[in-house]
C-alpha cells in the first residue's frame, strides 16, 4: 500500500486546525476553580462573598450545589467537586463564573474556604495500615462496577487475582528463585492542549457539549449515567484535540461544566485548566510498587511467576482500578509461565488522581517482568536474548489469562533477533571511564484492554460526483488513524484519496460510533467496521451494475474508480452507478449507496475469578533494544540507539506507523529518564509546570530511532493489521535498565532513572566506578 | 491603556489591562488562534509571535511592550516561502495532533535562508515542546523547508 497524505495536514500547518481551547459562543461563561488548600479535610464554610462582588463575576457555585450528582468509570466514588470533605490538594471546592477569564481566576483566588484538617495518607503503603486515615468512610456504599471489588473500611478500591497453574508450590521446588522490588513514578501526560469543556443546554433540554476528549461516545455515555438524561439528549462535539495518550478517555471535567451551564440558566459555560490546574485537577498515570518473584529450572526455563502489584490511585478510582487489573492479567506478558500469580491491588491516597495512560497497566508490568527476567538470566548466566528466545510465546502457547496464541499473532522471535541484531547485540562495546556503554532487550506485548462488547460503526455516503464522505467513530488526537481510513477507503474503490472525506471533527449526534479511542483499537475496530461498509456499498453497486449490464453480479468488479464486466470492455464511472442508473428512457436502475458497517469481536470474554479468559481481540508483539551510554560519575544516561520491531500484520500507512514508533520511543525514554510528579509529605506537587516537570525537549534526544516492521497478517485484522499507539513505548524503560546492567553491572528498579538515583545505585552497588 | 501596534499588516488598537500579555491580546481580542498557552510561563514556546521580526513568545510580552511594534502570527504571513515551509512539515510528518505546529512552522520560517544541520536545527529550535512526535520528523521537515528554499 502506499502512503497518502495525512487528511489534517492542511489545517494543521495553516494554523487553522481548532481546539476547544481555541473556541467561543456568543454571552459565553469562563469558569476558574477555587481548589483545596489541604489534602485532606472536612470543608467548614464557603465564603464567596468577596468573589461575588468583583467586577465581571456572575456566580460563584460550590460543590455542595452539585453533591446530588456523582460519577466514577468504575466506582462512583466523587461527585463533580468536593462537597463534605476534600481528599487531595488542589481538588476543585468551588467554581467562579465571570464574563472573562483574568475576571474568574482572579475571583476565584478571593472565595475563602475553612477546613477541619484531617490527617492525610500519601504513600500507598501506609493507605494499606491499619488504621490508616480512610479517604472514603463510605466506600462500600458507592455504586460499582461488579468486577470492581472495594473492601469496606479501608482504602482497597480493588483487588485483582490472577492464578494459573500453581505458582507458589512450583517457587519452592525452582532450582533458582530471584525475587525484587521496583516502583514507577505518578507521572503526567503533558499533553499540549490543556484539557478544555465547553458546555451549553438548549431550550429543549438537550446538552450540547465541546470537549478535548478522545471517547466522544464514552463521555456521552457516562454523562448520561451521572446526569440520569438519555444518551439522545447529549450531544458531544469533539474538534481537534491536542494530545491525549490516555489522559482524555473517558469523563473528566464535562460533567462538572454541564452542571455549571445549567447553574447559570443554560448559558454556555468554558473551563479550560490553567497547566497547574491540569496537574492537579486533571488525573495523570498511576503511581507503582511491586514485588515480583521468578522460578527457573537450571536450563533457564521460566516455571512460575509472582508479583504482587500495589497501584496508587491517587483519591479517586477512576481508570485506575481498571488499569491496575491490566496490569495485573498481563501477567507474564509475551513469556510462556505454565504457572502464575498476580495479586495487583489498587489503592487511594490523598493525592490527585490517576486515570489512564498509554499503555494502561501493560506498560508498567512491562518495567517489572523485563527487568525481573533480565536479572535472573543474568544470574543463570544465560544470554538475555536466548532466554527470551527459549521461553517466549509462541502458536500453541497460552498467555496467562489462559488465551491461546495462533500462527495468526505474528512473530515474535524474529521481531527480537532483529531487535538483537540491529543494536549490535554481542559486539564489542567501546567504554572507557567514566563513560560505558551497554545494550538491553526487552518484549513488548499488548492488545486492547476493553470490554468483550467493545464495538465500532462506520458509513460512507457518495455524492453526485462520484466523491465520498466516510464517517467513523474515533476521533483525530494526532495519531493519524482518520488518514488510514480514508486511504483504506480510498484503495478500495481505486480512487484518489482527495475524493474520500472522512469526519475530521466529531458529533455524536452524526458521526459512526465507536466505544472509545484508546487502547490501540482505532485501526483494528474502526477500520474493520468501515472494510464492511465498503463491502456493503460495493454489493449495492454490484447490484447495480449487473442489471445495467445484464450479467451476474458475480462478474461485475470495482476497481480505478469505474465499475466494469470481469475481463470485458464494458466500464462505467462509479458516479454514473453510485446515485443510481438513469437510462436513456429516464427510468433508474438502484437507487443512491449508502454503505453501512459494523465490528465486533464475538468470541471474547470476561475475565474469571482466576482471572482466566480471553480479553484480547488482537495482540501485537514485539521487542525493543537500545544502546546507551553511562556517565559513572554524574550518573546521566544516554540513548545512542533505539531500535523497535513490532510484527503489524499488515502496515496501512508506513509514515504513520513510524510516526508512532518514535514519538511513542521518545515519550518512552522521557519517562523512563526523567519524569515524576513529585509530592511532598502533605500530598503537595512541587513540580506542577513544565518548567519543573521535565518531557522531553528538541535537543534531549538523538536520531537514531529505528522502525522495522515485520508483516504477518492477523487473521481478525483489517487487510491484515494490528496496533502500535501504545505498543510503542512498552518495553523502552526495562531495555534501558538492562542496558545499564549490562554497562555497568549496576541493577535499577525504580522509574525514573534519574542521574542522582543512578548515582546513588552506583555508589551502594558498584562505589569502586566512583573512584577516581 | 491604549495601545496601538501592527498586527499582521494592519493598524489595531486595544485598550489593555497594563499586565495583559501579548498572547491573551492576540487571542481574546483579535480572535487569531494559531498562538497557543500550553504553559503560559516561558517554556512550551507554543505561543510564538513575532515582534518586529524577533520570534518572542508572547505569554511572557506584555502588550503595552509592543507599542508601535509589528507583530505577526501565522496568519499573517504572506510571504510565499512559507508554503514551501508548510509542504516539508506535510511530507515529512512533522506534526501529529497539530497543537504545537504553528509555532515550530513560525519558527521555521525565521530560520529560512540558512544553512543549518540536524544539530543546528535542535539548537534554533529549542524552547518548543512537542509531545507527539518525539521531534525526529520536525528537524526532518525543517532540514527540508531549509533546502528547498535555498533552492
Amino acid at each position: 500500500m502506499t502512503d497518502i497524505e495525512r487528511v489534517d495536514a492542511l489545517d494543521k500547518v495553516t494554523g487553522r486546525a481548532l481546539y476547544v481551547y481555541d473556541l467561543k459562543f456568543p454571552g459565553m461563561l469562563y469558569a476558574a476553580l477555587v481548589k483545596s488548600t489541604v489534602p485532606h479535610g472536612i470543608i467548614k464554610k464557603v465564603d464567596p462573598s468577596r468573589a461575588l462582588a468583583r467586577e465581571g463575576v456572575e456566580a460563584v457555585i460550590t460543590g455542595s450545589q452539585l453533591s446530588h450528582v456523582r460519577a466514577g468509570i468504575y466506582i462512583q466514588d466523587r461527585t463533580p467537586m468536593a462537597a463534605e470533605k476534600v481528599r487531595y490538594l488542589g481538588e476543585p471546592v468551588a467554581a467562579v463564573l465571570a464574563r472573562d477569564l483574568r475576571s474568574a481566576r482572579e475571583a476565584a483566588e478571593m472565595v475563602e474556604v475553612d477546613y477541619h484538617e484531617l490527617s492525610a495518607v500519601v504513600d500507598p503503603r501506609e493507605a494499606l495500615r491499619e488504621g490508616a486515615p480512610l479517604v472514603h468512610e463510605k466506600l462500600q456504599e458507592y455504586h460499582r462496577y461488579q468486577e470492581i471489588k472495594p473492601l469496606p473500611n479501608s482504602n482497597v478500591a480493588n483487588v485483582f487475582r490472577l492464578r494459573k497453574g500453581d505458582a507458589q508450590s512450583i517457587l519452592q521446588r525452582s532450582d533458582l528463585v530471584v525475587e525484587d522490588t521496583y516502583t514507577e513514578a505518578m507521572i503526567s501526560h503533558a499533553y499540549m492542549e490543556p484539557m478544555s469543556v465547553i458546555a451549553w443546554w438548549n431550550p429543549d433540554g438537550t446538552l450540547e457539549l465541546w470537549t478535548s476528549a478522545q471517547s466522544p461516545f464514552a463521555v456521552r455515555n457516562l454523562l448520561s449515567k451521572a446526569l440520569e438524561l438519555s444518551e439522545s439528549r447529549i450531544v458531544v462535539h469533539v474538534p481537534y484535540v491536542g494530545g491525549g495518550f490516555g489522559g482524555k478517555a473517558g469523563l473528566h471535567l464535562e460533567l462538572l461544566v454541564a452542571l455549571l451551564s445549567k447553574a447559570v440558566g443554560g448559558r454556555p459555560v468554558k473551563l479550560t485548566l490553567s497547566r497547574e490546574d491540569n496537574f492537579y485537577v486533571a488525573p495523570s498515570k498511576v503511581g507503582v510498587s511491586a514485588e515480583g518473584k521468578v522460578g527457573l529450572s537450571k536450563e533457564g526455563k521460566i516455571l512460575a511467576l509472582m508479583v504482587n502489584y500495589l497501584v496508587d490511585a491517587g483519591a479517586y478510582a477512576d481508570y485506575a482500578v481498571n488499569v491496575g487489573k491490566t496490569m495485573g492479567y498481563i501477567g507474564a506478558g509475551p513469556y510462556d509461565v505454565p504457572n502464575v500469580w498476580i495479586d495487583s491491588t489498587t489503592v487511594y491516597t490523598n493525592k490527585p488522581f490517576a486515570t489512564a495512560f498509554r499503555g494502561f497497566g501493560i506498560l508498567e508490568a512491562h518495567w517489572v517482568v523485563e527487568r525481573l527476567l533480565e536479572t535472573a538470566s543474568r544470574k543463570l548466566g544465560v544470554d538475555p536474548v536466548q532466554f527470551r528466545l527459549m521461553n517466549r510465546l509462541r502458536p500453541g502457547s497460552t498467555t496467562s489469562t489462559g488465551q491461546r496464541i495462533t500462527e495468526g499473532s505474528g512473530d515474535l522471535a524474529k521481531c527480537l533477533q532483529v531487535a538483537a541484531d540491529m543494536v549490535g547485540w554481542g559486539s564489542r562495546k567501546s567504554s572507557s571511564h567514566p563513560t560505558y556503554v551497554g545494550r538491553g532487550v526487552a518484549l513488548a506485548m499488548k492488545g486492547p484492554s476493553v470490554p468483550p462488547y467493545n464495538s465500532a460503526q462506520a458509513y460512507l455516503k457518495f455524492n453526485e460526483d462520484g466523491t465520498l464522505d466516510v464517517s467513523v467513530g474515533t476521533t483525530e488526537i494526532g495519531q493519524g488513524t482518520m488518514t488510514s481510513i480514508v486511504q483504506l477507503v480510498a484503495e478500495e474503490f481505486g480512487i484518489q484519496p482527495n475524493k474520500v472525506r472522512v469526519d475530521l471533527v466529531k458529533d455524536t449526534s452524526r458521526s459512526a460510533y465507536t466505544w472509545q479511542t484508546v487502547g490501540s483499537r482505532s485501526l483494528f475496530y474502526d477500520g474493520n467496521a468501515v472494510l464492511a461498509a465498503v463491502d456493503d456499498a460495493k454489493s449495492q453497486i454490484r447490484r447495480i451494475a449487473s442489471k445495467v449490464f445484464n450479467v451476474e453480479e458475480e462478474e461485475i468488479s470495482i476497481g480505478g474508480g469505474k465499475v466494469f464486466v470481469k475481463g470485458g470492455s464494458r466500464a462505467l464511472d462509479l458516479k454514473d452507478v453510485v446515485m443510481g442508473y438513469v437510462t436513456a428512457n429516464g427510468n433508474v436502475i438502484g437507487s443512491p449507496v449508502v454503505g453501512r458497517g459494523s465490528f465486533v469481536v464475538p468470541d471474547l470474554t470476561y475475565l474469571d475469578s482466576q482471572g482466566q479468559g480471553n480479553p484480547f481481540p488482537v495482540i501485537t508483539f514485539g521487542a525493543q533494544s537500545v544502546e546507551v551510554e553511562v556517565d559513572v560519575l554524574t550518573g546521566v544516561v544516554k540513548v545512542n540507539k533505539y531500535v523497535g520491531v513490532f510484527d503489524l500484520g499488515r502496515v496501512v500507512n508506513r509514515g504513520l506507523a513510524m510516526d508512532q514508533l518514535v514519538g511513542g520511543a521518545v515519550m518512552a525514554i522521557s519517562l523512563a529518564l526523567n519524569e515524576s510528579i513529585k509530592f511532598d509529605e502533605g500530598g503537595a506537587i512541587l513540580n506542577p509546570n513544565l518548567v519543573d516537570y521535565k518531557v522531553a525537549e528538541i535537543g534531549d534526544v538523538n536520531d537514531n530511532l529505528i522502525g522495522v516492521f515485520l508483516e504477518n497478517p492477523d487473521p481478525k485484522g483489517p487487510r491484515g493489521a494490528r496496533g502500535i499507539g501504545e505498543n510503542a513505548l512498552l518495553g523502552i524503560p526495562a531495555a534501558i535498565g538492562n542496558a545499564i546492567y549490562d554497562a555497568i553491572g549496576v541493577s535499577v528498579r525504580d522509574l525514573p532513572i534519574t542521574p542522582e538515583r543512578l548515582w546513588r545505585e552506583i555508589r551502594a552497588q558498584r562505589p569502586e566506578l566512583l573512584e577516581v | 491603556m491604549k495601545i496601538k501596534f501592527r498586527l499582521n499588516g494592519r493598524d489595531v488598537e486595544a485598550d489593555v489591562h497594563p499586565s495583559e500579555t501579548l498572547l491573551e491580546t492576540i487571542r481574546d481580542r483579535f480572535e487569531i488562534t494559531s498562538p497557543k498557552g500550553a504553559c503560559t510561563q516561558g517554556v512550551c514556546g507554543l505561543c510564538v509571535v513575532l515582534v518586529d521580526g524577533e520570534p518572542l513568545k508572547s505569554c511572557l510580552v506584555l502588550t503595552p511592550e509592543v507599542q508601535d511594534s509589528t507583530v505577526t502570527t501565522l496568519e499573517g504571513i504572506k510571504d510565499e516561502r512559507i508554503e514551501t515551509v508548510r509542504e516539508s512539515f506535510v511530507e515529512k510528518h512533522g506534526f501529529q495532533c497539530g497543537f504545537c505546529t504553528p509555532a515550530f512552522i513560525l519558527r521555521t520560517y525565521t530560520l529560512l535562508g540558512r544553512k543549518l544541520s540536524r544539530e543546528e536545527i535542535r539548537e534554533e529550535l529549542k524552547g518548543t515542546l512537542c509531545r507527539c512526535t518525539g521531534y525526529k520528523a520536525i528537524v526532518d521537515s525543517v532540514e527540508e523547508a531549509l533546502i528547498k528554499v535555498r533552492e
